[in-house]
């Protein structure tokens, strides 16, 4: 096993599945000459050619559109937004096309497409620069939405994202992609969608969250020990199809959850879950389940301020504490 | 206009040799654009007796836009379209029956009765939809045409879309990237002048034919109105796009004899009673060709009413059978919502458990 980092990950398993199959393509802003904005393409133009590794416009619903086009008619396109912030602008081919055409034509037409790019905020980039979508995605049938934490979870999942059939929103993290981690060497290293990870182990609390926010996560559940408060940490790794039995196994255990997600609260991914354990482990429960979330507002510039809106180690510490009863 | 001598002796107007059609095919297109206004007739007829819901914008009055367009066309040839598509996917070969069933919702129709009338779909003849929302399947034809390229064939895509299309995003974006990558695509606009009840001018400060000019993709104007037109220019067009040319553009004008869709009002305050009746007395497609044909002595109006009453039957037939099509039962309800329902975790969130 060697140690990459995200970003390294993210390319190896690019480069990986470019070789297995050649009706992978990359297309997207910058992805080509410029090695891609955060140089997850790194090196894959001079490998694949220009036919493969494919400059867009800035056009964020066009290029998408194309990409779910050549899906239809059995091309397996990889298309890279610069961050999620801006694929905004191609919603209505990502939800009135890529994610229901499978289902309008009953069935003839697969759409095997990955959109990917980072999500979330990264450090004072402002409100429009600082949103995590997931929600956008996983209110609509018909879209995959996957968000790996770790360079093993890059990796294992993005190549199981270009092999599956369906649209995957597959959501990275910009401040993700120089964290390292052990990474397989294995080409046919594929985890599943659908299997949640247990990234640490506790029998106090349960800690359940997604993407970048495991890191946030651990870091709380370190705190939580020095006061020898245990928390299991559940990572989803992928929000549809969700794991729902990892989550019903981790409640059982601990009987006292918080939801950490980076998005805000309204309709947030944290308010379907609350919503499926109350439904379907009621009787499990110590206390009301708490979310930890960024505040409900846009994102602020100022330094002070954005660190305000984010979710912290500390807030999921007190959030703890208080479904503890401590 | 040339002249010839028929068989019979008389001097004949030689209408076809202008546009290099031969007379079976003439006759073909005025047997196809025949089909198509009876279906549309047959489909409005059941519309209003409750048999087809929702929304259902009938073709009427642009047939020869249709068949002179398609008929141009090899069979591994994609088109795709917006949601005045009935008789499009009937020209590229989706049975009327199986299209008459989707517009009663049944399971004999194209799309199982999930699409409905804006969503007709023929994958296996390569018609590729269907599309509801104003633009939205420029992108993908300019998808397909990615993967022809790709893969070094060379198919041909024809994407139509309505004049109000012309003004998304969608529309600009995808002729972009289709003259950046040389992409074998023909944008069409469908121009029967109103989007829904908004005259194109309205909206537009430029001509039609100039909307591609500022991409670098070549514009034509035709007249849809005259099928001969239409096909001549679709064949010069599909093999100067399959030797390589790069996407071209074509302004073809046409007009709609009904309303928007089957709910509007035919005229109203946006275009007159007077307008829609001139138009209909002096552009009717099937009128022109026929007035072609009996003028080249290809056809009589005995030979005429042979070919209607063909259409007529055609027509009658795809009501019946999609009559006699079942409703999709309950078990189609979640059936191709995924392609791959995944071994593992749940992708259904209405209560409904994976075992």
């Amino acid at each position: 096993m060697a140690v990459l980092t995200y970003r390294e990950a993210l390319n190896q398993a690019l480069r990986e599945e470019m070789h297995r199959d050649p009706d992978v393509f990359l297309m997207g802003e910058e992805v080509a000459e410029y090695d891609g904005a955060y140089k997850v393409s790194k090196g894959l133009l001079a490998e694949f050619g220009p036919n493969r590794v494919v400059d867009s416009p800035i056009s964020e619903l066009g290029f998408a559109g194309l990409g779910v086009g050549a899906a239809m008619v059995g091309l397996r396109p990889v298309i890279e937004f610069m961050t999620f912030n801006f694929a905004h602008l191609a919603l209505d081919q990502v939800l009135n096309n890529a994610a229901k055409l499978h289902y309008m034509s009953d069935g003839q037409f697969d759409i095997p497409i990955v959109f990917r790019g980072p999500t979330g905020a990264a450090l004072q980039l402002a409100a429009q620069h600082s949103q995590a979508c997931e929600t956008y995605y996983t209110h609509a049938p018909g879209c995959k939405v996957v968000t790996p934490g770790t360079p093993a979870d890059a990796k294992g999942l993005l190549k199981a994202a270009i092999r599956d059939d369906d649209p995957v929103i597959f959501m990275e993290g910009e401040l993700l992609y120089n964290t390292k981690g052990e990474v397989p060497d294995d080409e046919d290293f594929v985890i599943p969608l659908g299997v949640a990870d247990l990234k640490r182990e506790g029998s106090d609390v349960s800690i359940i969250t997604h993407g970048k926010m495991i890191h946030v996560a651990l870091q709380a559940a370190t705190k939580l020990e020095k006061d020898g408060v245990q928390a299991d940490v559940l990572d989803l790794r992928s929000i549809r199809p969700l794991d729902m039995d990892a989550i019903l196994t981790t409640v059982a255990k601990t009987n006292r959850v918080v939801y950490l997600e980076e998005g805000w609260p309204y309709a947030g991914t944290g308010a379907q879950i609350v919503s499926m354990i109350q439904e379907e482990a009621f009787d499990e429960l110590d206390a009301p389940i708490l979310r930890v979330t960024q505040a409900d507002i846009p994102m602020p510039y100022a330094k002070n301020l954005e660190i305000l809106a984010k979710p912290s180690a500390e807030r999921v510490v007190e959030a703890c504490n208080k479904v503890l009863y401590r | 206009m040339a002249e010839t001598k028929t068989r019979k002796g008389a001097v004949k107007a030689d209408v076809l040799k202008p546009y290099g059609v031969t007379p079976e095919l003439a006759l073909e297109l005025m047997r196809d654009m025949l089909l198509y206004r009876r279906f549309e007739e047959k489909a409005e007829e059941a519309y209003a007796i409750g048999k087809i819901g929702g929304f259902c914008h009938l073709h009427i009055g642009q047939e020869g836009a249709a068949a002179g367009s398609i008929k141009a066309l090899r069979e591994d040839d994609y088109i795709i379209s917006a949601y005045r598509e009935h008789t499009q996917a009937i020209a590229k070969g989706v049975p009327p029956n199986a299209v008459m069933a989707e517009l009663y919702g049944r399971v004999g129709g194209a799309s199982g009765g999930k699409g409905g009338s804006m969503h007709i779909f023929g994958a296996h003849v390569r018609f590729m939809g269907g599309h509801g929302i104003v633009g939205a399947q420029v992108p993908l034809a300019t998808g397909f045409g990615w993967k022809i390229k790709y893969r070094g064939e060379d198919s041909v895509v024809v994407c139509y879309m309505g004049d109000a299309a012309v003004n998304q995003g969608a529309f600009h974006e995808s002729l972009n990237m289709a003259a950046v990558w040389d992409l074998p695509v023909i944008y069409v606009v469908e121009n029967n002048q109103y989007g829904m009840g908004t005259a194109f001018e309205r909206v537009s400060d430029t001509d039609m034919q100039h909307k591609s000019t500022a991409h670098g993709v070549p514009g034509t104007s035709v007249d849809g109105q005259d099928v001969l037109a239409t096909y001549a220019l679709f064949r010069k067009l599909a093999q100067e796009v399959r030797d390589g040319s790069g996407p071209k553009f074509v302004n073809l004008e046409t007009y709609r004899f009904r309303g928007h869709s089957m709910s509007d009002p035919v005229s109203g305050t946006y275009r007159s009673t007077e307008e829609v009746e001139r138009r209909k007395k002096e552009d009717d497609p099937i009128a022109i060709l026929r007035d072609k044909l009996f003028a080249g002595g290809f056809l009589d109006q005995t030979g005429l009413e042979e070919l209607d009453g063909e259409a007529r039957r055609i027509a009658n037939e795809a009501a019946e059978f999609a009559e006699s099509s079942p409703a999709p039962g309950p078990e189609a309800l979640y059936r191709n919502v995924w392609a791959v329902e995944n071994p593992h975790g749940r992708l259904y969130f209405d209560g409904r458990r994976r075992d």
